[in-house]
């Protein structure tokens, strides 16, 4: 059903679950810089709801995004509990640092790549090409997303042009 | 050094050479010129290129500047003149190095070889075919108080009409011949030619002349016969007598009398040949010319003006690399700098704040030492136009005069990269489209010779760089009815004078009638502003039928560090660049009214910004609000802030590509506090408030 998704066996690869909206979602590591309390997010003016601003990360500008709205799904609400997970995307061959909104972080798991089941075409409420594919973890399914197409700048970028016009 | 490093030390090198070769030629072409050096410099380039791209291995490289250099050779012994034709096809092979130094960078465009060989013919109908270099048999002369001559006559002697008595006698005009030794070399009998000649003839001469006078008694058999000619002991303490100047071990030599020019080019032409890395000076001695004392004395004589040479370095080549992490790392200091400050003045100790404000001192200088670094002239820029300009107006066959005034205004390098491609553009557009030809020039009264003037000069914290030309000017109703036709604008819309000019940066907007070589694609002009904009400045544009258009160009002088002035509005921190500030007002609560937007500023009419609403910040305005005014160029207005926080060092980050539609924000800057700020960009807030209340006049 996807080309690009090449199942290979033998390998296992590591993702971070986080919990956005009661829902598990999953990410590889791989692209996982580190994971921040959110706090101190400059708000930047005339930016559409799912900037969030930016984030002083040790003298890197961070933007932030909200990954909830940009599932179309309301606000993050800020608690104790909400995090910013700093990943790192390529983007035109360069990488870029980007922060996305979760409410919390659950763990680091293992996902033997044979157990990911293609996406569901629909019924995730979430576009298909957001999503690498679903894995069932202990009794509960695991949305696997594609870090690159959900903070695809590009696509951001042309919201955000949308907005400002 | 690994090798790629090196490789774009070779790639950098070599556009510079190229660049000055440029340069040079253009100015030898105009004729604001001492030649000799200037083509000294020329030959220099290409020598350098071969033998840099030589060490690389780019054999291509090698084998068209080898030609050139040739040519150029030529040029410096004064065997060719550098005329128009010359200097044209100069140009045209250093466009194409240049292009074959694009292709090292860019692997992807193919080596132009048709260009390449046909200049290469061209280079070849100045050279003569390649001189024979004799290398004669390693026989070390020894010194006397003579000049010791021995020529071989070569077997066509007598046939070239030559007689080898004549010469003798001729000697004897020079000096007083001490002593003759006929070395007759018969060939077998059988092979006898009694029109041959078979003789070798030892002189010993005592003379004054110098070693070229000698050799040019010898000048009309030299070709097909061999000729050492020894100097005696006395050159060797003419030589001791030179001053000790800065040159080459030839030149001293030469310049001594102990080797003629013709036996310096050909001992440096064998040097190339056999491409092995023996010493002039042994070359030399291998070929006769002179003797291992004479090359001695004078490598001494070089050394000692060695010695001297660090003293005239004036510049210092540094990767850009390192100086990008130094001015990061500057930075860096400055944003630690600032935390610092912030807990300072919460501390409150008189002595702490007393060498805080030393190191701050000292701090500022850094920063603008390090900035300064980056700091080259704008003229670089401007060079490279005026080949487009000597280019162009043949092509088009204008008479187009260019004067460049602010050559050595200073700004940030990297901006002075990006500006020249929009800098290009502009002054095509000037030639093709703006400056008449000169028949319609005579015809509006005009001087024939159209005035392109390119200008920089410093204007409150920014850069303005103006391109002018005496054209035909924008023509507006020409403009509008393009643009009614290209669907930028509707046809029912009005529009000022100045907005009617900023259409043709529209993309896809061209009103040449016909599309030349040159311009008139509709690209370029919306690009020239995209750049421009890239680089936080802004372009303008005024003009006056028959008089000419004027572009100007605003821009930062730097792209990484600014003095700011921190202000404010609900919770979100502002940093305005502070050479644009002048003057902080309090806002009068009987100004607060919603209904207009400008004040009585002693007499004066201020518009002016309100941020809150502007950027849609929450929160109700503050029941004390200060006002901002800032100006810049000709344009002043009122920014309405909640609190004025004062100055900073502020440290630009450029912003992200997510807000790349965002205006009126030209980056963000960390503070002291570790919070972000975001840097205004002022002209660009000021054209985007206006546009949204114009937008409002529409709906």
């Amino acid at each position: 059903m996807d080309e690009q998704f090449n199942k290979d066996p033998l390998s296992h690869q590591h993702f971070l679950t986080f919990l956005l909206r009661d829902e598990c979602f999953g990410i590889s590591i791989s692209s996982v810089k580190e994971i921040i309390e959110y706090d101190n997010v400059t708000p930047i003016p005339l930016m559409p709801d799912f900037v969030k601003g930016v984030l002083n990360l040790r003298g890197d500008v961070v933007p932030v995004i909200d990954l909830s709205i940009r599932f179309n799904k309301s606000a993050t609400e800020i608690s104790k509990r909400t995090c910013i997970v700093i990943l790192e995307i390529l983007f035109e061959e360069q990488i870029v640092t980007i922060g996305a909104v979760v409410d919390s972080v659950s763990e680091v798991i293992e996902i033997n790549m044979d157990n990911i089941e293609p996406a569901p075409t629909f019924g995730a409420k979430i576009r298909a090409q957001f999503i690498l594919g679903v894995a069932n973890v202990g009794e509960q399914f695991v949305i696997l997303l594609r870090g690159e197409r959900v903070l695809s700048l590009d696509e951001m970028a042309a919201i955000i042009e949308k907005v400002a016009d | 050094m690994d090798m790629t490093q090196a490789r774009s030390l070779f790639i950098d090198e070599a556009n510079s050479l190229l660049a000055d070769m440029e340069r040079f030629l253009l100015e030898i072409e105009a004729g604001d010129a001492t030649s000799a050096q200037h083509i000294d410099a020329i030959f220099r380039a290409a020598h350098t290129i071969k033998g840099s791209a030589g060490l690389f291995g780019f054999d291509h490289i090698v084998a068209f500047t080898h030609n050139v250099e040739s040519v150029l050779d030529k040029v410096r012994s004064g065997q060719l003149e550098l005329d128009g034709e010359l200097i044209n096809l100069m140009l045209q092979c250093q466009d194409h190095t240049a292009s074959l130094i694009r292709q090292l960078e860019d692997e992807s465009s193919g080596i132009d070889l048709v260009t390449g060989t046909a200049l290469i013919k061209q280079l070849h109908l100045y050279l003569d075919p390649a001189p024979v270099v004799i290398v004669a048999p390693t026989a070390a002369l020894t010194h006397t108080e003579h000049w010791q001559l021995d020529v071989h006559y070569g077997e066509d002697v007598f046939r070239d009409g030559m007689d080898p008595l004549s010469q003798l006698h001729y000697l004897q005009s020079l000096g007083e011949l001490k002593q003759v030794r006929l070395v007759p070399h018969w060939p077998a009998p059988a092979a006898f030619d009694p029109e041959s000649c078979y003789l070798q003839l030892k002189f010993e001469l005592a003379s004054t002349a110098t070693k070229q006078q000698i050799a040019d008694v010898f000048e009309f058999v030299q070709d097909n016969s061999k000729v050492q000619i020894s100097p005696p002991n006395q050159i060797k303490a003419s030589l001791d007598a030179l001053p000790t100047v800065d040159e080459k071990l030839g030149t001293l030599l030469v310049n001594a009398g102990a080797v003629t020019e013709r036996e310096l080019q050909s001992a440096l032409s064998s040097q190339k040949e056999h491409d092995n890395n023996q010493a002039l000076g042994q070359v030399l001695v291998d070929q006769g010319a002179v003797s291992p004392e004479m090359v001695a004395v004078a490598l001494d004589k070089q050394k000692a003006t060695e010695h001297k040479r660090p003293a005239d370095f004036q510049f210092l080549k540094v990767e850009a690399r390192k100086l990008d992490e130094l001015i990061n790392l500057v930075g860096e200091l400055v944003t630690a700098g600032a935390g610092i400050d912030v807990l300072v003045q919460e501390i409150a100790n008189e002595k702490l704040k007393e060498s805080f404000s030393v190191l701050t001192g000292l701090l500022e200088q850094i920063r603008d030492g390090a900035l300064g670094l980056r700091m080259v002239q704008v003229g670089e820029s401007f060079s490279r136009l005026r080949r487009i300009v000597r280019d162009v107006s043949k092509e088009l066959g204008k008479d187009i005069e260019l004067t460049v005034e602010g050559a050595d205004t200073e700004l940030d390098k990297s901006m002075v990269e990006k500006l020249s491609d929009p800098l290009m553009h502009i002054v095509r557009n000037a030639l093709d489209h703006g400056i008449e030809s000169k028949e319609l020039r005579l015809y509006k009264g005009k001087p024939a010779q159209g005035q392109l003037k390119l200008s920089a000069c410093h204007e409150a914290g920014s850069v303005v760089i103006e391109i002018a030309d005496d054209g035909a000017g924008l023509n507006i109703e020409r403009i509008r009815a393009k643009a009614i036709e290209k669907n930028i604008i509707s046809a029912d819309q009005e529009l000022a004078e100045e907005d009617i000019y900023k259409l043709i940066f529209a993309p896809g907007f061209s009103t040449a009638a016909a599309v030349t070589n040159l311009s008139g694609r509709g690209v370029g002009m919306d690009v020239v502003k995209r750049n421009i904009e890239e680089l936080r400045g802004q372009i303008q544009i005024s003009s006056v039928p028959d008089q000419g258009t004027v572009f100007r160009i605003r821009l930062p002088l730097t792209l990484a560090i600014i003095d700011g002035f921190l202000v404010s509005v609900a919770g979100t921190h502002l940093v305005l660049p502070l050479n644009m500030v002048q003057e902080c007002i309090e806002f009068q609560m009987s100004q607060q009214d919603n209904e207009r937007n400008y004040l009585d500023l002693r007499g004066e009419v201020l518009p002016f910004i309100r941020l809150r609403q502007l950027f849609d910040l929450a929160g109700p305005p503050q029941s004390r609000e200060n006002i901002v005014v800032v100006q810049y160029g000709k344009h002043r207005a009122g920014l309405v802030v909640d609190h004025l926080h004062g100055e900073l060092q502020a440290v630009i980050k450029p912003l992200n590509t997510l807000f790349r539609s965002l205006r009126g924000i030209g980056g963000y800057t960390i503070l002291g506090s570790g919070n972000v700020g975001l840097i205004l960009d002022i002209p660009q807030l000021v054209q985007f408030a206006t546009n949204l209340e114009n937008q409002s006049f529409v709906h």
